[in-house]
């Protein structure tokens, strides 16, 4: 499995949040891929775009409910076209079965479209210790993967990187001269990547959808290089999660609306290959070997648990990291692990440990922006909620996380909130403290234009840091509806 | 169109309200009597349970929840000055007492009776149709920052607006990324003071290009939040909660 770095989220979001060039790039996230999102769905005829999410999720829900079912139907029908399936129970496994696949091959290059699965295995790794050199063929993946880095969005793998460090990062690793438009560099790129397409003898590919009664691979790109790699070497291996499967092609029709939309805000991407076994004798090109490696890898977990299922849901369009101001501050690689932003700290936890990635399901205000633009309507925030509650009190101690510190305060709240007189008593204390603290010559108090500058207390100094806090007013509500807004105080006044 | 039955309503303050800024509730009173609502307020009352809730902490969440179920029992209406709040109490209690059959059907016979704020003035009272009842003004521009809970959770969207284009006086100026969070998020402004405060500036940077001189929510935690960085920052723009905006009697009250 990719390296894990959850257990760092709060430190490493300090740092990305201070990045400048990190903070450029995310400002194109919010006004590049989430206004294309808007623009294309008012395209759509009114009701339509929310039709379609509607039906999305309940193709998504009917499939996960069987899913055995359809995993057992693509199976068979991937056999009659010729191909052959294989089940990989976790990373080590998928990646075994990638890398006997190109031994018994003869394999020594392969190229590979952009795949988020392979990201989440480390497969690349795996073949180069064997001695297969790879190619990521996707601009985004070439460029992280020359720069030795993992993708900070879904979509747009190196969103962090400028022109500039590319220009800097293709001279550096492939002596070219220092390049001044996209244009000249993907130019470069292609013009590497061309050669390595004919000599791979293994192309490796991901897959957006598994469509069951076909038994065809489905990938939607915008650059061709996902239909280089499904045809021009001599094996095609497909690697993806088992929640990809969907029934019938006609289920592909929605998805294909929704996905790019959602996405780029395009109506369709430049490429949506079909792929359904390996080439057929009538065929004039084609690889001969067809194998799809459908990994699990605690997606099963996810799938017994009903409270989670639905982050299963998930067509990783990114629409919900475009439009997340958590992610729009901190970036992708601060969240420590493979997937990103508020699917990523629902699905991370999930998939590496929910104690080690315990900062992630805190990582949200709760906004709720994230459920609102998803094309299949996962409900992300009560899912956060869910693993917050985990994390607080699972009687399992491998989950529960919550510090005695912590305990002690729900607790402390939930009775000072119980008792109406106890927190009178306590407002009246502090509001008879607060002035005669902002007057003394060391007091951990500091006047402030609103109130309270600064609390040097914990917590309380986690807010004061950057904002002033408001002085406690002199009476409650409580206070005020006895004295003169109840039916006795009004009674007495007249 | 006179209004024959009488419409009575519990008030539930909220916390934060009750604690911080109780003018807030002394408004919420003022406007709902002026429309002709006879308005309660259960003495038991304190929190929802959300800053737990959203911890994690559901079994203390649960202790307060169940005060609140005991407390607006039977009750006609339960009137919330806060949408986020007002959430908690509608929709994620159902969640909170998933398990707990007896409480949830509590918890759902109480659901459809709360109401936030202008929700309840525009969808019950109908105060933003017809001739002008609410009689309030106040002299100025003003830009709404819709909370993300009133937003999404509770689906009112028009509502705060519609009230606030019959305030006779007021200037309403649009608000740049109105939709977008402003850090608040109860325990996450703590927990992640770094990422709350960087979403804050562009709060308070969208407000300072409104143009507005007055910023107008129905929610205190968010005001709050902003409010706090406004001065820390200096920027001249008050911050008013929408009863405060709506009272048709102007004297602050409550001091």
């Amino acid at each position: 499995m990719a390296d894990v770095k959850t257990q760092d989220f709060f430190a490493a979001s300090a740092v990305s949040i201070q990045d400048p060039i990190l903070r450029q790039a995310l400002i194109k996230v919010g006004t590049g891929f989430d206004g294309a999102r808007l623009a294309a769905i008012e395209d759509v005829t009114p009701n339509r775009w929310d039709e379609w999410r509607e039906e999305a999720r309940r193709i998504k829900i009917h499939t996960l409910d069987h899913l055995d079912y359809y995993l057992d139907l693509l199976e068979r029908n991937v056999a009659k076209a010729g191909g052959q399936v294989h089940f990989a129970a976790d990373a080590a496994q998928a990646n075994a079965i990638v890398a006997g696949i190109a031994r018994s091959g003869g394999v020594k290059i392969v190229t590979k479209g952009k795949s988020m699965v392979s990201e989440e295995l480390s497969l690349n790794p795996v073949l180069e210790s064997i001695g297969v050199e790879v190619f990521e063929t996707d601009l985004g993946e070439y460029i992280i993967q020359l720069a030795g880095e993992t993708p900070s969005h879904l979509v747009a793998p190196a969103l962090h990187k400028t022109k500039e460090q590319v220009a800097q990062l293709f001279s550096d690793k492939l002596g070219l001269p220092l390049l001044e438009s996209i244009e000249d560099m993907a130019k470069a790129a292609r013009e590497i990547l061309r050669e390595k397409f004919l000599q791979a003898e293994m192309g490796i590919s991901g897959a957006n959808f598994l469509v069951a009664e076909t038994g065809t691979l489905v990938i939607i790109t915008n650059e061709g290089n996902g239909r280089m790699c499904t045809s021009a070497p001599r094996i095609h291996v497909g690697i993806t999660g088992m929640e990809k499967v969907i029934p019938s092609l006609q289920d592909l029709a929605v998805f294909l609306r929704l996905l790019p939309r959602s996405a780029t805000g395009q109506r369709i991407t430049s490429y949506v290959s079909m792929v359904t076994g390996p080439r057929r004798e009538t065929d004039e090109d084609g690889p001969e070997e067809f194998h799809l490696v459908i990994v699990d890898n605690g997606r099963s977990k996810m799938l017994a648990d009903p409270e989670l299922r639905e982050a299963l849901y998930c067509i990783r369009c990114g629409a919900c990291l475009n439009i997340c101001p958590v992610y729009k501050k901190v970036g992708g690689h601060a969240y420590g692990w493979v997937y990103p932003g508020p699917i990523g700290a629902v699905v991370s936890p999930l998939l590496v440990g929910l104690k080690q990635a315990k900062d992630l399901p805190h990582a949200s205000s709760l906004c709720g922006a994230c459920r609102e633009v998803c094309p299949v309507k996962i409900n992300i925030p009560r899912m956060l909620l869910h693993l917050r509650n985990e994390l607080a009190e699972s009687p399992d101690p491998k989950t529960n996380a919550a510090t005695p510190a912590a305990r002690l305060m729900a607790r402390g709240y939930a009775w000072l909130m119980s008792s109406p007189a106890l927190l009178s008593l306590s407002h009246r204390l502090a509001r008879s403290l607060q002035r005669p603290l902002l007057m003394l010559p060391f007091s951990p108090l500091t006047k402030g234009a609103g109130g309270i500058g600064r609390v040097r207390l914990p917590f309380l100094s986690r807010w004061t840091r950057a904002k002033d806090l408001p002085l406690l007013p002199p009476r409650t509500f409580h206070e005020i509806w006895q004295q003169e807004l109840s039916q006795t105080a009004r009674r007495r006044d007249t | 169109m006179t209004q024959v039955t009488v419409t009575r309503a519990s008030l539930f303050a909220t916390c934060i309200v009750d604690q911080m800024f109780p003018q807030v509730g002394v408004s919420t009173v003022r406007v709902l009597r002026h429309l002709g609502v006879e308005v309660d307020f259960p003495p038991d009352q304190t929190c929802c349970g959300q800053p737990l809730y959203n911890s994690g902490f559901n079994q203390q969440a649960r202790r307060l929840a169940t005060r609140v179920l005991d407390s607006f029992d039977g009750s006609e209406y339960v009137v919330v000055p806060s949408g986020s709040c007002a959430a908690m109490m509608k929709v994620f209690y159902l969640d909170l007492f998933q398990d707990q059959p007896d409480q949830l059907r509590r918890a759902e016979r109480m659901a459809p009776k709360v109401y936030e704020f202008s929700q309840f003035l525009v969808q019950v009272l109908g105060a933003a149709q017809g001739e002008d009842r609410l009689g309030a003004s106040y002299s100025g521009t003003a830009t709404y920052h819709p909370s993300c809970h009133l937003l999404r959770e509770m689906n009112v969207r028009e509502e705060p607006s519609e009230l606030l284009s019959r305030v006779s006086g007021l200037t309403m100026n649009g608000l740049p990324q109105a939709e977008t969070c402003c850090g608040f998020g109860g325990t996450f402004t703590i927990k992640y003071p770094h990422i709350s405060e960087g979403m804050l500036a562009d709060k308070v940077e969208n407000v300072s290009a409104s143009g507005a001189e007055t910023l107008v929510s129905c929610d205190m935690g968010c005001l709050m939040h902003i409010e706090g960085a406004l001065r820390r920052r200096g920027v001249d723009v008050q911050t008013r909660h929408l009863a405060q905006i709506l009272d048709p009697t102007k004297p602050e009250p409550g001091s």
